[in-house]
């Protein structure tokens, strides 16, 4: 957030690097990542001085980016990077990209080459606001030395407001070596970007006739529920009105998952029982959520019963994928408060108890013996925090069993790729939400495939003594893809083993505490181990079984009706827990 | 700018249902917006990104500094125009957005015509501008430079008539438009 009271004019002449600084401290950046190069040493010179800011040096400026995401997701403060030219601006494309489809507030400031070079193929030119324009929320070139505090104040007030996402800000080189007079806009007022929006009490009271008449209603709830710190917003109209909750991916956290209301994730790999309650139900209330094609699958047949209520931030969301019937467009904290007024008691008596029953038919459940299952890990991980940690995973087979068999109780206490689905992203945002949050725990679960991606970033964890806990989940493959090519493609197997090199030395070469479990017997005492240990990063490699798939699947594109459940056996000597969780051990 | 977007959406909808429009019609969209470097791109790119069809596309100076307004014709049904404004509307460079389609305005199109002439065809090329009110813009012995403004219906007629003497060299600007400013029922 910015800080108020700060000083922010001088008479005195400051080159655009001393402003630059300036800028961040009247933000109230802490953390920068970043790396230094040939456009932006000017800036580096200006930070050597700058003991309010800290920098991060990364080894590579894509960790930046997804360390920037991480920070962001776990603070709710924008995340800031700063890299140089060409190369070095290329490299932070895919975590811009990620921000985008995710909607994390970062900014991204990169170097460029001096303003008179810009075209002529300069070293290290690269045209980085024309690459990034479709995937930032919005881009700005510097073209005068005047308007670059002004240019600053406006990408942390876009990156922030309204949906978030990544703001980039490219700074040539002779521009940021000219000087001028500072002064740091305490006011953004930009007449084309307006984005608080009064919630229309028109739209509200057709969604409160839905609701009040409802028999059978879900609210499925998405990231813009945690954007919008509405948690508790959201359990008290949930309570209220006793209302059964699904979470996306992304809003995983937002209600707690011991809550008896919990249907826990819904969509591809969502439990059994959101899914069929989605589609069972008359009246669903979307709030925060994108209706992604992971969630719905076949988007006509997805929630076809039922009339829809969309609450988001970003009109463009509403009515895209689905058509809502009653689109509310505001922020979700503040519409869930004017709802809560007006709703009331749904009678969901029976419908509660249909999906308790179900809950208990078809629980998420696995069975395990002496090799280590990857469910059985997260299981375990669970139970040892309490829900009292931040997860952040990476892509493919571990991010949906953490998914499922976590238990979410915290809003922001999930971080993950969703929407782009970026592999590499675990280990330098869990890095990131490290800086942010010394409070809390970080872990990190990546797969044998995606902590190659950006291993690099041990060096920088190293470097830094970061408490991580760095756990991956080896099982030979690209588990997802291998999954898909097992039962989509006949099980020919394309491309997708991966002879790995020895994890355990490799984390030691960084400087990292390091262990290998290979039985089940020994997993609850290695995380027990890895969690109390706080002197540094510790790594863990799980090697689990090698063939394992995630269930249940509603197969990419298609319906409820092609859903498959978990081939495990319902435990039926104790009853699943809340979230539907059955263990059995396995002979 | 309280939903506009969601208004738009609802008006929209509720007078293409009662005039029982065509599914895939023209739409003539009015866009005005900052004139900040780069921001053509970004609303042309949009077009590209999402896979959206533009028919004209043009772009200039209003009456206000800093400002330009851009007219954009594309084609799509309700769903997809909705969309299209949507997603204008969220870019940080416009300013406003708006579908002119079921609003009475006027569209403008220009041509420059360079006509194959003779000194036997040359007073019909000059009779046909005339009843256009085209101008005879510039000629030489074996051609005839004519401008001609107008909807697009009048444009096309203009050029269906030369096309028989001719045509060796044609530009047309897109479409500009305006709404009227009197909308009620004449």
């Amino acid at each position: 957030m910015p800080a108020k009271s700060m000083t922010t004019t001088s008479e005195k002449l400051m080159t655009g690097s001393e402003i630059f600084v300036q800028c961040l401290i009247a933000e109230g950046v802490d953390v920068v990542f970043g790396y230094p190069g040939g456009a932006n040493i000017g800036i580096y010179d200006a930070l050597h001085d700058a003991v309010a800011i800290k920098h991060v040096l990364v080894r590579h400026e894509q960790g930046a980016t997804h360390a920037a995401e991480g920070y962001a997701k776990a603070t709710g403060k924008p995340g800031v990077v700063l890299v140089t030219s060409g190369p070095g601006a290329t490299n932070t494309v895919t975590g811009i990209a990620d921000a985008f489809m995710d909607s994390i507030p970062i900014v991204v400031f990169t170097g460029q080459v001096p303003l008179k070079l810009i075209g002529n193929d300069a070293f290290q030119e690269a045209d980085i606001v024309g690459i990034t324009r479709p995937i930032t929320k919005h881009n700005y070139l510097v073209r005068d030395i005047r308007e670059l505090a002004k240019t600053i104040k406006e990408a942390f007030y876009i990156a922030t407001t309204g949906r978030p996402g990544p703001v980039l800000v490219d700074l040539p080189k002779d521009i940021m070596a000219q000087k001028t007079t500072f002064e740091y806009p305490q006011h953004v007022e930009l007449r084309s970007y307006k984005p608080i929006v009064d919630v229309d009490i028109m739209q509200i009271m057709k969604a409160v006739k839905l609701i009040n008449e409802a028999k059978r209603p879900v609210l499925y709830v998405g990231g813009g529920a945690i954007q919008s710190n509405a948690s508790a917003e959201l359990k008290a109209l949930a309570e209220k009105m006793q209302c059964p909750v699904t979470t996306t991916l992304h809003g995983l956290g937002s209600f707690p998952e011991d809550n008896p209301l919990s249907m826990g994730m819904l969509g591809m790999h969502g439990t059994w029982y959101s899914n069929i309650a989605v589609s069972m139900c008359d009246v669903l209330i979307a709030v925060g959520a994108r209706f992604d094609d992971r969630v719905t699958g076949n988007v006509n047949a997805f929630a076809s019963n039922a009339k829809k209520i969309h609450i988001d931030i970003d009109p463009a969301c509403i009515s895209k994928n689905v058509v809502a019937d009653a689109p509310i467009v505001g922020d979700v904290k503040n519409v869930l408060t004017k709802l809560m007024d007006l709703v009331h008691r749904v009678d969901t008596h029976d419908w509660l108890a249909t999906i308790e029953q179900w809950k208990k038919e078809h629980p998420l459940r696995y069975t395990h013996g002496k090799e280590i299952r990857s469910q059985y890990v997260i299981h375990k991980l669970g139970e040892i925090t309490k829900g009292n940690a931040i997860l952040v995973t990476d892509v493919g087979q571990h991010q949906m069993w953490t998914a499922q068999f976590f238990n979410w109780i915290h809003p922001r206490s999930h971080i993950t790729s969703g929407g782009l689905g970026t592999m590499g992203f675990s280990l330098p945002a869990a890095m990131g939400a490290a800086f942010g949050r010394k409070d809390l725990s970080v872990i990190s679960i990546s797969g044998d495939g995606g902590i190659q991606m950006n291993i690099q970033e041990l060096a920088t964890i190293v470097e830094h003594k970061l408490p991580l806990k760095i756990f991956v989940i080896n099982n030979g493959f690209l588990g997802m893809v291998r999954q898909w090519q097992e039962l989509f493609y006949e099980r020919r197997y394309s491309q997708v083993a991966l002879r790995n090199p020895d994890f355990v030395k490799l984390a030691e070469a960084y400087g990292c505490r390091a262990y290998k479990v290979t039985e089940s017997s020994e997993v609850e005492g290695v995380v027990r181990n890895a969690m109390a240990y706080n002197d540094g990063p510790v790594f863990v490699e799980f090697v689990v079984a090698q063939e394992d798939n995630v269930f249940p699947m509603m197969p990419s594109g298609q319906t409820v009706n092609e859903m498959i459940d978990t081939p495990d056996p319902v435990n039926k000597n104790g009853q699943p827990d809340h979230k539907g969780l059955s263990i059995l051990e396995k002979g | 700018m309280d939903n506009i977007v969601s208004h738009i959406q609802i008006s929209h909808r509720a007078r293409a249902q009662a005039n029982g429009e065509e599914h895939f019609q023209k739409h003539t969209i009015s866009i005005l917006m900052e004139n900040n470097f780069g921001a053509f791109n970004r609303i042309a790119g949009l077009f590209a990104a999402k896979g959206y069809n533009i028919e004209s596309i043009t772009v200039g100076p209003t009456e206000e500094k800093d400002v330009s307004r851009m007219t954009i014709v594309t084609r799509g049904d309700n769903q997809v125009i909705e969309r299209i404004i949507k997603q204008l509307h969220k870019l940080v460079d416009t300013i406003t957005v708006a579908d002119l389609t079921f609003d009475s305005f006027v569209e403008r199109d220009l041509i420059l015509v360079k006509v194959q002439s003779t000194p036997e065809t040359r007073s019909e090329i000059m009779q046909i501008a005339e009843i256009f009110r085209a101008k005879v813009v510039d000629i030489s012995p074996e051609t005839l430079t004519v401008e001609a403004t107008g909807s697009q219906l009048k444009v096309d007629a203009i050029i269906k008539m030369l096309r028989p003497f001719g045509i060796k060299e044609l530009a047309r600007t897109g479409r500009v438009a305006l709404k009227r400013e009197f909308q009620g029922e004449v």
